[in-house]
């Protein structure tokens, strides 16, 4: 499945496009360069014989101490039942005033759209061309991103000391 | 910083500049009809609906954070709270994904895996009760909310005899279970199953085919198959709208392959393909089903997988989850749809890295918008009842 996909992506896109593939994990992971991906995706939805259609999941992994994000992307197949793991990957120095920023996805499955709300939420990831970024599950007020390692509980919250 | 919080002033530039023939309303987050902490806010003009934002996190309690500070036996309970209607399905979709990553999931006795089968679809049918029954009081019908909360108290107390508590379990464990069934539970089930039959043939008396609640839930809320899997929608939902999808089927985990169960998809019977009424009776032909499997169960539990003395339920439990590094994504049916875990595992510790729930209602809810606009606010109500959320799962 996965080789077949590879060469799917390198005929219609081009070698640059893959960055690796991870085979050792249980699912094998294709690591695919931030640039390409909404072309990749879309090329994985539409194409006869893939038909990835249904995003399941999207899980942004923070890699401390390294200064490296990463987002995975759970693809389905509802015609072919065949499953399918994307990652990008990012650097990033961790300030809150230069995020991460991946494109967004939301115009190719729209489920992506609160899941990447909620990576945006917890781990801090700007997703750009997203239609709606704000946070999801915490107060629009919060600060900080509570899923990065780095995180630190704060002192207050509106004036209340909550430690 | 203006670019991050853009989002943000969208959407208070767009309640702000409504109409003066419009209306803001907020519903919940203590309405009876969210079915728990649910905040919409609408956008009505009228009774007409024009848009719904959905407000989520009044119940987070933050399970992917907890799961990266404890080993994976501890983070067990912590699952049996994200959708607590279903706590044995969502330990036994997390379970089995580190026993895949153990390699452990071939060697599991048979008589294990039927017990968590049984349990599981106990407690699916007790899930299905209560989307079943407040799906009716949220439509007006009192009485199937009482009848179905009436069997669904059997359920519940045969689990508890099992794990020792009523709602959440910590029953199913990485490479076994907590404790054998319980001497008798085999009859006790089975005079269950016999009790419950006639009760559900009077729920199709009482509920599914009765012309009020036909009227209130046909043709209200269509969602189009391809809208569904655009949006991500699974369990009842996609199905309801034609697609025959079952992770129990495509995967053909645990020992599913080796029972016989059909898998209910809507028909249109009585409107549109993938309305309301779909969506509800889809859930009771899947209650139907799932009591076929648990007497398949019953009847391999009691023969070939029998009761033995020397059957030990933590015999493959490990003392310590030692994985090499790398990630997986496990994917199980629960009562409401797709459960994922994505687990991110690392070296010389049992403790992960980092730990993704995918909740199905989270995905079944933000459908809502869409199928919500422009309908009216009594029709909202049905739609969101039969979308059948837990909003433990929602928020996780």
């Amino acid at each position: 499945m996965i080789n077949r996909v590879t060469d799917l992506i390198i005929n219609n896109i081009g070698e640059q496009a893959i960055v690796r593939i991870e085979e050792e994990n249980l699912q094998p992971i294709l690591v695919i360069h931030i640039d390409n991906l909404v072309e990749t995706a879309f090329l994985l939805r539409d194409t006869e014989g893939y038909y990835f259609d249904f995003l399941s999941n999207i899980s942004a992994v923070d890699y401390h101490p390294e200064q490296r994000f990463g987002v995975v992307y759970h693809l389905a197949s509802i015609p072919y039942q065949t499953q399918l793991t994307l990652k990008v990957e990012i650097e990033n120095d961790r300030r809150f005033d230069n995020l991460p920023e991946v494109p967004s996805v939301a115009t190719v499955w729209r489920t992506a759209d609160w899941h990447e709300r909620e990576a945006f939420d917890l781990m801090g990831i700007f997703f750009t061309g997203h239609p709606d970024l704000r946070r999801i599950l915490l107060p629009d007020d919060w600060q900080g991103y509570p899923l990065r390692k780095d995180y630190e509980d704060a002192e207050t919250y509106h004036g209340i000391a909550i430690k | 910083m203006t670019r991050y919080t853009e989002g943000l002033e969208n959407y208070k530039k767009k309640i702000a500049a409504i109409t003066s023939q419009e209306m803001v309303i907020n519903m919940g987050p203590q309405h009876p009809s969210t079915h728990g902490v649910l905040r919409l806010e609408l956008i009505t003009d009228g009774e007409v609906v024009k848009d719904i934002i959905p407000h989520l996190g009044y119940l987070h309690r933050c399970f992917d954070k907890h799961a990266e500070s404890m080993n994976y036996g501890k983070a067990i309970p912590f699952t049996d709270r994200l959708d607590y209607l279903s706590s044995m399905n969502n330990s036994h979709a997390f379970v089995m994904g580190v026993e895949r990553m153990l390699k452990i999931e071939n060697k599991l006795p048979k008589r294990v895996e039927y017990i968590r089968v049984l349990v599981c679809e106990l407690n699916r049918i007790a899930s299905h009760l209560i989307a079943i029954g407040t799906y009716g009081i949220d439509i007006g019908a009192f009485t199937p909310f009482m009848w179905c909360f009436r069997d669904r108290e059997h359920i519940m107390n045969m689990l508890e005899w099992a794990s020792g508590s009523r709602m959440l379990y910590n029953y199913i464990w990485v490479g076994g279970l907590f404790y054998d069934l319980p001497v008798g539970f085999e009859k006790r089930c089975q005079e269950f199953v016999d009790y419950f039959k006639p009760k559900l043939v009077e729920l199709d008396d009482l509920l599914s085919n009765n012309q009020i609640f036909i009227s209130r839930t046909a043709n209200i809320g269509a969602l189009p198959a391809d809208v569904a899997i655009n949006y991500g929608c699974s369990g009842p939902m996609l199905r309801a709208s034609g697609i025959k999808w079952d992770l129990r089927r495509v995967d053909g985990y645990s020992v599913y392959p080796e029972l016989e169960f059909e898998i209910p998809v809507g028909k249109g019977e009585m409107g549109m393909l993938g309305d309301c009424w779909d969506r509800y009776k889809v859930r009771v032909e899947e209650v139907k089903e799932s009591v076929k499997i648990i007497e398949q169960c019953l009847q391999r539990l009691q023969t070939d997988f029998k009761r033995t003395p020397d059957f030990d339920p933590r015999g493959l439990v490990p003392k310590k989850v030692n994985l090499k590094a790398q990630e997986y994504y496990v994917r199980a049916e629960n009562p409401k749809g797709e459960l994922g875990f994505h687990f991110v595992t690392q070296e010389k510790t049992d403790v992960p890295k980092r730990v993704k729930a995918r909740g199905p209602s989270f995905n079944n809810l933000s459908v809502l918008p869409e199928l919500g606009k422009g309908q009216l606010i009594a029709d909202l109500i049905a739609i969101l009842g039969s979308i059948d959320i837990v909003l433990g799962e929602v928020d996780r």
